[in-house]
């Protein structure tokens, strides 16, 4: 077969398309955002009617994903791992109900937070969930453990999570498909017609289901074929290597060299035996794995049995995303460093676009904000983030997604008047709309900046569920029409715009303020695509 | 055969398309090739690297040890300089010496060309006006870049011409054309120069 490069999230939506999945749910998120994109821009899937659209938040998309479940089909919800905290209410309960049709669960985890706020390890919540994970190394496992997974879930009648790190997400390489590609299943209700119904009496029933079924996820554990056990020689150190930490392992033995054994391991909960085995065979055990010592926790025990080693002792570094540098050095090799970067280079941080019009809302609210002191701002997670830098230094909070419009309620009822929040329009909808609500009972003397540039941006100016609704929603909900105003964000405006901010700002309840100018690049790719259609229409 | 470069920019600049000619090169040629890239948040005019692998021995990491690079290929001057504790002994700087100034610190422009000049194997070539010169436009500084890279890439020269109209193609013979012009335009620079 013919090789594709593809990057991780790539490999992953082709192996999920060729396994015959009906429906990708998810909201963008760096770094899982291409996977649905990439479905997107199938053939295939457009051919077979793959739901690909996007979903308000990461809450929406899993519950979706678990209705085409119910209905028997396949289905992937997809989102980073920071998504998969908005969704835990449904994610912790799916694994009760457990699936009919095939459901993977792809979490995207970010080491390093190249693009998030924190690096939580999902590994943590299937865990907690109790059901199957999947950590492929590489490209073309992500695409073949894809199938695998959809084929684990209806095997064990459970959701499967896939995780994986921002560098295997974001790195490409050549992959290989498989030689036949998978039909849909037929719409197909699961024969237990209770069992995602779960009031108290069968959820009990189904949780006794969820505890026995770890019987079974042990035994596919044990007979993966991508838990692999390589013997070694040397048995002064065994190795534990954990999804894509094999291959920083590895390219410390180019030649595929490594004296010690070593377990690879790609599926959880753990193979008892092999890891047993590596454990009684080797004088230490060195866990290598990418985010939070998960395995190591576990061997190691809450009685710290020392002779387990890696990123809880100080051989790893406890935070960050593991390299082949950090693993080399692990196990005794000299890092051998080119030369160091001159004094000269100078940081470069990412700033908000020329002509984006954030930065006129963020000059005028600064010149307002100022006649009533600092420390005011309430903000959120988007392209307007960048306002905590300079020049700008608005903003005082940014926590989660939708986390604006209520910490800056807090901040009212605790005194602190005026507060304002200032989010996105997709971040609105994501998870704004329901604290507002609580602020518009209140009546809380906040005003909301929702600085609607029309796409999510951030990720790459994906569809807005906010689109052409958001005056109607904040009406909808109760803001005081009176206090609700939309105007064209333009740098000529800026005294109006000021005057709008101020008069709210005096106003003792809740306003809605929305500057409105699509996204500069969004708009570039927009009269690209305009332009090539109007050439393609001219042609025909 | 084997390869390993750092490629680096600024969010914007359009590296992933070096990178893109370049992997798929090594793949129609049966090469290994992994290459991590920087998505998100710094591609809002942030500093963004890509690692880019070829070799014809499998590939484990996608990424570059620390004195691992054999190139490091910067459309931008200062950013060369960044990963200079990933150049491998011996390796060679190919930087593009118009700047991308979007931070009010940027060194000083005079320094900055002695400090890159002082590097032991180098190559500061003017990428956008070569690409002016040769197709009429700075659109092409990318794969002028490439072609002033190519005398250190272990790869035949024919594949990479391949790669670019594997990857414009569909764009129409004139840009292949164009970025294939500044290919070679960067490369016989680098000849003349290194």
């Amino acid at each position: 077969m013919q090789k594709s490069l593809l990057l991780g999230v790539e490999a992953i939506a082709q192996g999920a398309i060729d396994a015959g999945m009906s429906g990708v749910y998810a909201y963008p998120g760096t770094p899982s955002t291409e996977i649905t994109e990439y479905i997107q821009h199938s053939k295939l899937a457009a051919e077979r009617k793959i739901h690909s659209e996007w979903s308000a938040n990461e809450k929406t998309a899993m519950e979706t994903a678990l209705g085409m479940s119910y209905a028997g089909k396949r289905s992937m919800v997809c989102m980073k791992h920071v998504g998969l905290n908005v969704a835990a209410d449904c994610f912790m309960n799916a694994a009760i109900t457990g699936s009919n049709g095939g459901m993977l669960v792809t979490i995207a985890d970010d080491p390093s937070m190249h693009s998030s706020q924190n690096e939580q390890d999902s590994r943590v919540y299937a865990k907690f969930a109790m059901i199957p994970i999947l950590e492929p190394s590489n490209q073309q496992e992500a695409y073949e453990m894809t199938r695998f997974g959809f084929e684990l879930s209806e095997a064990c009648g459970t959701p499967v999570m896939i995780r994986i790190t921002t560098r295997l997400a974001h790195s490409r390489a050549g992959v290989t498909p498989a030689s036949d590609i998978v039909a849909e299943n037929e719409l197909c209700l699961p024969e237990d017609k209770q069992r995602f119904v779960l009031l108290p009496s069968i959820a009990r029933k189904r949780y006794k289901v969820l505890l026995g079924n770890q019987a079974n996820f042990d035994a596919a554990s044990e007979d993966s074929p991508y838990n692999q056990y390589f013997e070694g020689k040397d048995k002064s150190l065994g190795i534990v290597a954990c999804g894509i930490a094999y291959n920083y392992l590895m390219e410390n033995y180019p030649n595929g060299d490594c004296p010690f054994p070593v377990l690879k391991l790609s599926q959880y909960p753990l193979p008892r035996t092999k890891v047993t085995k590596l454990v009684e065979e080797c004088d230490k055990v060195l866990v290598l794995e990418d985010g939070y010592p998960v395995v190591e926790e576990m061997l190691k025990g809450f009685l710290e049995n020392d002779k387990v080693i890696g990123r809880l002792d100080g051989t790893l570094s406890r935070d960050g995303e593991l390299n082949p540098d950090m693993v080399g050095a692990a196990l005794g090799f000299e890092v051998v460093e080119g030369m160091p970067v001159p004094e000269m280079v100078a940081a470069r941080p990412p700033a908000l676009c020329v002509g984006c019009h954030h930065h006129d809302v963020y000059k005028a609210l600064n010149e307002v904000i100022a006649e009533y002191g600092e420390g005011r701002v309430f903000s959120d997670i988007g392209c307007y983030t960048l306002g905590a830098l300079p020049p700008y230094r608005a903003i005082n909070a940014v926590v989660d997604m939708g986390a604006s419009i209520t910490m800056a309620k807090g901040a009212a009822d605790a005194g602190l008047i005026p507060s304002v929040a200032m989010i996105g329009d997709s971040t609105f909808t994501h998870s704004g709309m329901t604290g507002l609500l609580d602020a518009i009972n209140e009546n809380s003397p906040i005003t909301v900046i929702i600085s609607d540039n029309e796409s999510i941006s951030m990720t790459g100016g994906q569809k807005s569920s906010a689109k052409g609704k958001l005056e109607d929603i904040c009406a909808g909900l109760g803001v005081h029409p009176d206090h609700i105003h939309v105007y064209t964000s333009l740098p000529k405006k800026h005294d109006d715009v000021k005057d709008i901010i101020r008069k709210e700002l005096d106003y003792q309840g809740v306003s809605v303020i929305i500057p409105r100018r699509i996204c500069v690049q969004k708009n570039v790719r927009d009269q690209k695509i305009k332009k090539a259609l109007k050439k393609a229409a001219a042609k025909a | 055969m084997k390869t390993d470069m750092v490629i680096a920019g600024v969010g914007g600049q359009g590296i992933l398309s070096i990178a893109a000619a370049l992997g798929s090169a090594a793949l129609d040629n049966n090469l290994h090739m992994k290459q991590a890239e920087t998505h998100g948040m710094s591609q809002r005019g942030g500093d963004v690297q890509s690692f880019m692998r070829i070799s014809d021995k499998p590939i484990y990491s996608d990424l570059i040890p620390k004195g691992g690079a054999d190139i490091i290929l910067s459309v931008e001057p200062m950013e060369a300089l960044r990963y200079l504790p990933f150049l491998k002994k011996g390796g060679y700087v190919v930087a593009n010496s118009s700047p991308f100034i979007n931070i009010p610190n940027y060194p000083n422009e005079e320094e900055l060309v002695k400090t890159i000049e002082a590097l032991p194997n180098y190559v500061l070539i003017d990428a956008d006006e070569i690409a002016k010169e040769v197709t009429g436009s700075t659109r092409a500084f990318n794969f002028v870049m490439l072609g002033a890279a190519s005398p250190f890439i272990d790869v035949p020269f024919e594949y990479l011409e391949e790669g670019i109209r594997k990857i414009f193609g569909r764009k129409g013979e004139d840009v292949v054309k164009m970025n294939i012009d500044a290919l070679h335009a960067g490369r016989k620079f680098s000849q003349d120069n290194k």
